[in-house]
């Protein structure tokens, strides 16, 4: 019913915009596109903005993030681009390369209102392409250690592990308390950012060459990929699909499992979904380190605001990223969604820093490491998610499957071969 | 007269003919000119990147493993889907069929249902009956004695799975079509047959499956195609995993080219399934004209 009301309501508010729109033909419209959960609040945003400035309007489209990827590309072909994008990071290198973004730091560094110093370090730079920004981190995420603090306690240990070693040790004894057919910790055998996150801590480089060859055979990968296998062979962690179906939160409630490594939207769905009486029974922690103490670093990640190069508004649409990105603004999307402020002004603001389970991103945020911002970086990715079940599964052998994966990164990567030198070199040649 | 009639015709034929080369040959001989290309992202971006390849995408196609993955995925599919699929719905429009069956008309919708249903609302709900924790069917087979079963997770269990869903799924499309071929039989064929004294396994097999099997043909034919483009229950269900054991050279194809934008690998993906798919249909066609 709720539904319906609302669907009427907004078929009058666009009937009442579409009324609106002649009588104010002189106010500049912003297209602004938002994805997912950001795209359904974000709205709410807006009036404040338009109160503000006079003569401007913001139309806000949504888009689900499982569409985006293709409908930016297809509007990108059909040079239908919005004026203003909300880009997760990591494809923001792949919008660099068409050409599909404007660089944005002359206008950062004349902005009075946008202080770049009171990002996350390491958070801008996720925005770079070789040294040049082209967005400004609107949200920011990462992945800590989420565990259930009553079985790590009757495993024995009354603070979360700081280093590999002690983690190891605390995942075998709570193998031992939660019993046969349940797991010390949640690891999906289709993903790759664990394995990542492992390999990053111990400062391997993932590419070499400059980005133009697998370097998955190093000796920190490899030590980092043996760490992970280890886990699935000890039966730490579930080789099946288990924590694919979408019962996570209810397996992590009946203690099938005791850890798991996942983002800031699970503070909200764990609070959500647990039942009440679990609320004081989980913790979140930074993620331990290889060999000191803790933290080790972590995936940066989120979302940042981009301007599109063939927009006519740039300068309005520049105004909208400025107030976004004021930290006001930023704890209300916060409230309203539970994405965390890329501004840390904006956590003192809200009292974030404050709170047990969010302290876990504010310190893990202050230790980032980033994957190659590459176009290609999300294939390669997904080949790491591949080979790592090869090699979970037993399928390959932990070496077989590094090699595997570095042969197919770089016929992956044999464009950008082509594009950053031999291209260059071909035509040489061919004069001669 | 007969010219005249002639182009009387062609002209009648003329917008179809227009629409077909406007939305389909042209296509076909674009995605054809495409898969000798290396477009991709950057080629997206600045047209000056797009580099001719001539045969490197199909020479890389057939050097990757995961093309021959999707293939035998795909083969082994169509082999084990397509004959229970086609059996299943001989065997329920038999039934139905039959005079002895009471409710046909509730039966026939009950059948017909999966078929209109939108398979993400059903890949959801079999999403659950597969859970080895809390799933229906590892339920039943537990009351059998039979240990659980990971059917999505277990690389071995994956295919069947999905055959099964299939199977169910589409059976309900070609009863009609067998319940249209067993009406068509002429009672008089079966009075004969009886006043012979055949019973009814005879009857069944010397009249209904050799007046079936025009029908029998074209439902093979049209039930290989389709299994040839498996897509979208694995896509739902799995996404090709678990280690691509459900991956079809659909699944990869739309991968390639939607998902990394590769679209001159992904054209000559296409080319080749065009081709396996002309051949499953000529082939067949061929080896029964020597006998109609």
């Amino acid at each position: 019913m709720r539904r319906l009301a609302r669907l009427a309501s907004s078929g009058l508010l666009a009937a009442a915009a579409a009324i609106g729109c002649g009588a104010r033909e002189e106010a500049t419209a912003i297209d602004f596109w938002a994805l997912g959960r950001e795209g359904e609040v974000v709205q709410r945003l807006m009036p404040e903005f338009e109160r503000r400035s006079p003569g401007l309007r913001v139309r806000v489209q949504q888009i689900p993030w499982s569409a985006a990827h293709e409908k930016l590309l297809t509007a990108y072909a059909g040079d239908a681009l919005p004026d203003l994008l909300q880009l997760g990071t990591t494809w923001i290198p792949e919008f660099v390369a068409l050409r599909a973004v404007a660089p944005v730091g002359a206008r950062m560094s004349a902005s009075t209102s946008i202080a770049p110093d009171d990002y996350f370090p390491g958070v801008l730079e996720m925005s770079e392409v070789d040294g040049i920004l082209y967005g400004v981190p609107w949200y920011v995420d990462t992945r800590v250690l989420f565990y259930r603090s009553d079985l790590l306690a009757r495993a024995g240990f009354q603070e979360p592990p700081r280093t590999w070693s002690a983690w190891l040790e605390a995942m075998i004894r709570l193998e031992a308390v939660v019993g046969a057919d349940h797991y010390a910790i949640l690891l999906s055998p289709d993903t790759w950012e664990p394995q990542v996150i492992l390999a990053l801590q111990l400062g391997a480089a993932l590419l070499r060459d400059g980005d133009r060859r697998g370097d998955f055979q190093s000796p920190r990968f490899r030590e980092a990929f043996r760490w992970y296998l280890d886990l699935f062979e000890r039966g730490l962690a579930p080789r099946g699909s288990e924590g694919r179906v979408g019962n996570v939160y209810r397996d992590f409630a009946a203690g099938h499992f005791a850890m798991l490594v996942s983002g800031p939207w699970d503070l909200g769905e764990l609070a959500r979904r647990l039942p009440a009486e679990l609320d004081s029974a989980w913790a979140t922690a930074p993620l331990p380190a290889p060999r000191e103490n803790g933290p080790g670093a972590s995936l940066a990640g989120g979302a940042s605001l981009a301007l599109t190069r063939t927009s006519p508004r740039q300068a309005e649409a520049w105004k909208l990223v400025e107030y976004l990105s004021e930290p006001e603004q930023q704890v209300a999307l916060h409230r309203l969604c539970g994405d965390l402020p890329a501004r840390r002004a904006a956590w003192r603001l809200s009292g974030l820093v404050s709170d047990p389970r969010a302290r876990a991103f504010w310190v893990q945020l202050g230790a980032l490491a980033a994957t190659p911002r590459i176009p290609e970086w999300e294939r390669i990715a997904s080949r790491i998610a591949h080979y790592s079940e090869e090699a979970v599964r037993g399928h390959l052998a932990p070496e077989a499957a590094l090699a595997a994966l570095d042969r197919d990164v770089d016929a992956i990567l044999e464009k950008r071969r082509w594009l950053l030198g031999g291209r260059r070199a071909g035509a040489a040649e061919a004069k001669r | 007269m007969r010219e005249a009639a002639a182009r009387g015709g062609g002209w009648l034929a003329a917008p179809a003919l227009l629409l077909l080369a406007v939305f389909f040959f042209l296509p076909v001989a674009a995605s054809l000119g495409l898969s000798f290309t290396d477009f991709d992202i950057y080629a997206l971006g600045s047209p000056e990147l797009l580099r001719f390849v001539g045969l490197d995408n199909y020479l890389r196609l057939l050097g990757s493993p995961r093309f021959w993955i999707a293939l035998r995925n795909t083969l082994l599919f169509c082999a084990v889907a397509g004959p229970l699929s086609v059996a299943t719905s001989l065997a329920a429009a038999l039934l139905l069929h039959s005079p002895r069956v009471r409710l046909k008309g509730f039966f026939r919708t009950a059948f017909f249902l999966p078929v209109v249903t939108t398979l993400v609302a059903v890949a959801a709900t079999w999403r659950y009956l597969y859970h080895p924790r809390h799933g229906l069917l590892d339920r039943a087979l537990g009351l059998l004695g039979i240990a659980p079963i990971d059917w999505l997770g277990d690389p071995r269990w994956a295919l069947p799975a999905i055959i099964l869903l299939a199977v169910w799924k589409n059976f309900g499309f070609n009863m009609v079509i067998f319940l249209a071929g067993l009406q068509s039989i002429p009672p008089s064929l079966y009075e004969a047959a009886r006043i012979d004294g055949a019973s009814g396994w005879r009857q069944l097999r010397h009249v209904t499956l050799p007046m079936l099997t025009p029908t029998l043909f074209f439902v093979a034919l049209i039930t290989t195609i389709g299994y040839l483009q498996l897509f979208a229950e694995p896509y739902v269900m799995t996404g090709g995993g678990p280690s691509d054991a459900t991956l079809s050279i659909v699944l990869l194809m739309y991968e390639e080219g939607f998902r990394w934008w590769n679209l001159g690998y992904a054209a000559a993906i296409a080319v080749v399934l065009f081709a396996i798919i002309l051949a499953a249909t000529l082939l067949p066609l061929g080896l029964l004209r020597r006998r109609w």
